[in-house]
């Protein structure tokens, strides 16, 4: 009797330490950007681009890494929207939800999620030689897009599949067609639509190993898809790989902008789908 | 007669975006596999991965090494996140009280949306450091802070909402009337938890462990920046490790000038696709059958 006590509270413990250890390891890690990005943060990172020297430590901001960041990551989201939006609704209201069929597009999306993101960058990057292109804007927003594509197609089929399928039923037995039915899911999944493109949105801002090879890198702020995009892991990337303090430090301000940058999206993402989906049927 | 045509033509688009899409994986394989065939109408497949050297000037592509930096920082990983994230979702599903299981899950996953590359500073700056003035002294090996250690102890963190979330989806679709019942037979909980739970849970978990090794084999960033990156095989913990997605984040775009060289880099992510895409098969298939049975 005593023994099993003591094993059941012996492991009480452990899975309270265990637990501490997970979630203080987490909060560490946005503690020590915060405390060492915040020593080196100036408003300079915000406004400026990387002015002559800015690599030895002269002035300079990552104005062109932001710009660069949320171009790719929104340009990304807009397309991967696009696509995403009919295939969704293909599996869900075009064929049997549960069938055969329907279960092998959905493991296929799932394996896609799985493909990590360097891989993504490697395969478009072969595909912009082969078809001659540099890099650039354009370049890493195809690649991104790629990359968010499967997460938002997961995301919605999630949401989609929370609309109570007598609603299809009752437009159906109104005698509308698929199509049409559509508009009437879509106005359900609103909310989740919103949330699907913000959570997007902050995984293709903050992925490195997708733009690597595609988007290029620039000091200047790009005006055209096809000229070559600073992105802000990148700058914490190479600056962090310099012997120079002062550049060091950039790189930690530059990664508190992209954490806050995050954080505040994937917030937002799930207010927002508390608030809206209060409308909801 | 316009609706029905719309709706037909509504429908074939869709299905073709579908088919494109979801046949992105197919086009990965295959571009890859065409860019490594020069490499693989030079060598076997069985060199490639077997021989150790690693001198592209001279036309020698051994992923020996780095085959077994990817193994060595993954397995150390899930070692070290697998016992871990047990406790921490046994706990937040069977013990913890419903407030705080509100406010864990959404914080975890919040804090897995967090880019691998603040994970990479993260080891800089506190892991690396660590290992130098706390574990380094004390070996007879010669070695940086930069090795196999740092890098599996920053996937293991990142790794840890992934298993987390998975374990705890699992746990919950368990019916309570089972643990009701050995309860009520007298078990304490952590009996039910040790003969029920994680007996009914074992694909769950198996499941997760699958899908987590296939994410830490995959990641790139963060792991470049703490591992070391010296192409040689690791032989223990305190060793430098270059792995896999490293060799290709470092080298690929700039060595187009070197025969084969590119072919080499398109090979080894065509490897790390095809692990991965297997691994990800296998977990998924398990967890779509668990989901199968409970609904």
């Amino acid at each position: 009797m005593i023994n099993r006590n003591l094993e059941e509270s012996i492991f009480k413990i452990l899975m309270k330490g265990a637990s501490i250890l997970i979630v203080g390891s987490l909060f560490l890690i946005v503690i020590t950007i915060l405390v060492k990005g915040l020593s080196a943060f100036n408003l300079d990172m915000l406004t400026k681009i990387p002015n002559g020297g800015f690599y030895i430590g002269k002035e300079g901001g990552v104005l062109n890494a932001i710009v660069g960041s949320l171009l790719i990551a929104g340009g990304a989201s807009v397309i991967a929207l696009i696509v995403s939006i009919p295939i969704v609704l293909f599996i869900n209201l075009y064929i049997n939800n549960k069938s055969a069929l329907g279960n092998t597009i959905r493991l296929g999306y799932d394996i896609l999620f799985g493909i990590p993101s360097i891989i993504y960058g490697a395969f478009g990057f072969t595909i912009m030689v082969y078809f001659g292109l540099k890099t650039s804007l354009l370049g890493g927003i195809i690649t991104v897009a790629l990359l968010v594509i499967p997460i938002m197609v997961c995301t919605m089929d999630e949401i989609i599949k929370t609309v109570p399928g007598e609603l299809h039923e009752a437009a159906f037995s109104l005698g509308t067609t698929r199509l049409e039915t559509s508009r009437l899911v879509l106005r359900q999944i609103y909310p989740g639509l919103i949330t699907a493109v913000l959570l997007s949105f902050a995984r293709g801002i903050g992925d490195a190993a997708s733009v690597l090879f595609t988007a290029g890198y620039s000091d200047n702020i790009p005006f055209a898809l096809d000229q070559p995009a600073a992105t802000l892991p990148l700058a914490i990337f190479f600056q962090l790989g310099s012997p120079v303090q002062e550049v060091q430090d950039r790189a930690y301000a530059a990664a508190l902008i992209l954490t806050i940058v995050v954080l505040l999206i994937s917030i937002i993402a799930r207010i927002s789908s508390k608030i809206f989906s209060k409308n909801i049927v | 007669m316009m609706r029905l045509l719309k709706d037909k033509i509504a429908s074939k688009v869709m299905m073709l975006l579908t088919a494109i899409f979801v046949l992105v994986a197919v086009f990965i394989g295959y571009g890859l596999y065409m860019r490594s065939r020069p490499l693989l109408a030079k060598r076997s497949l069985w060199e490639l991965i077997t021989s150790e050297g690693w001198k592209p000037f001279k036309g020698e592509f051994g992923f020996f090494p780095f085959i077994m930096g990817t193994v060595w920082i993954t397995v150390l990983s899930i070692l070290i996140a697998m016992p871990l994230c047990l406790l921490t979702s046994i706990y937040l599903s069977e013990y913890s009280h419903k407030s705080i299981r509100q406010i864990a899950r959404p914080l975890i996953d919040l804090l897995a949306g967090i880019p691998s590359v603040i994970y990479g500073i993260w080891g800089v700056i506190i892991v690396v450091p660590l290992i130098e003035k706390f574990i380094i002294p004390y070996s007879t090996e010669f070695s940086t802070g930069y090795n196999v250690l740092a890098g599996g102890i920053v996937l293991a963190i990142m790794i840890f909402p992934l298993i987390i979330n998975i374990v705890t989806d699992v746990f919950n679709t368990i019916p309570q009337e089972l643990r009701d019942a050995s309860l009520s037979l007298g078990a304490t909980k952590w009996e039910t938890v040790k003969h029920v739970i994680l007996k009914k849970a074992l694909p769950g978990i198996i499941a997760a462990t699958v899908l987590a090794i296939s994410r830490a084999f995959g990641e790139t960033i963060a792991v470049l920046m703490v591992c070391g990156n010296i192409p040689e095989t690791p032989k223990s913990l305190l060793s430098p490790a270059y792995p896999l997605p490293a060799l290709i984040a470092n080298n690929f775009g700039e060595m187009l000038s070197i025969p084969l060289y590119d072919s080499a880099l398109l090979f080894a992510a065509l490897l790390l696709f095809l692990i991965i895409f297997i691994f990800n098969a296998v977990s998924k298939l398990i967890l779509m059958n668990i989901e199968r049975k409970t609904t």
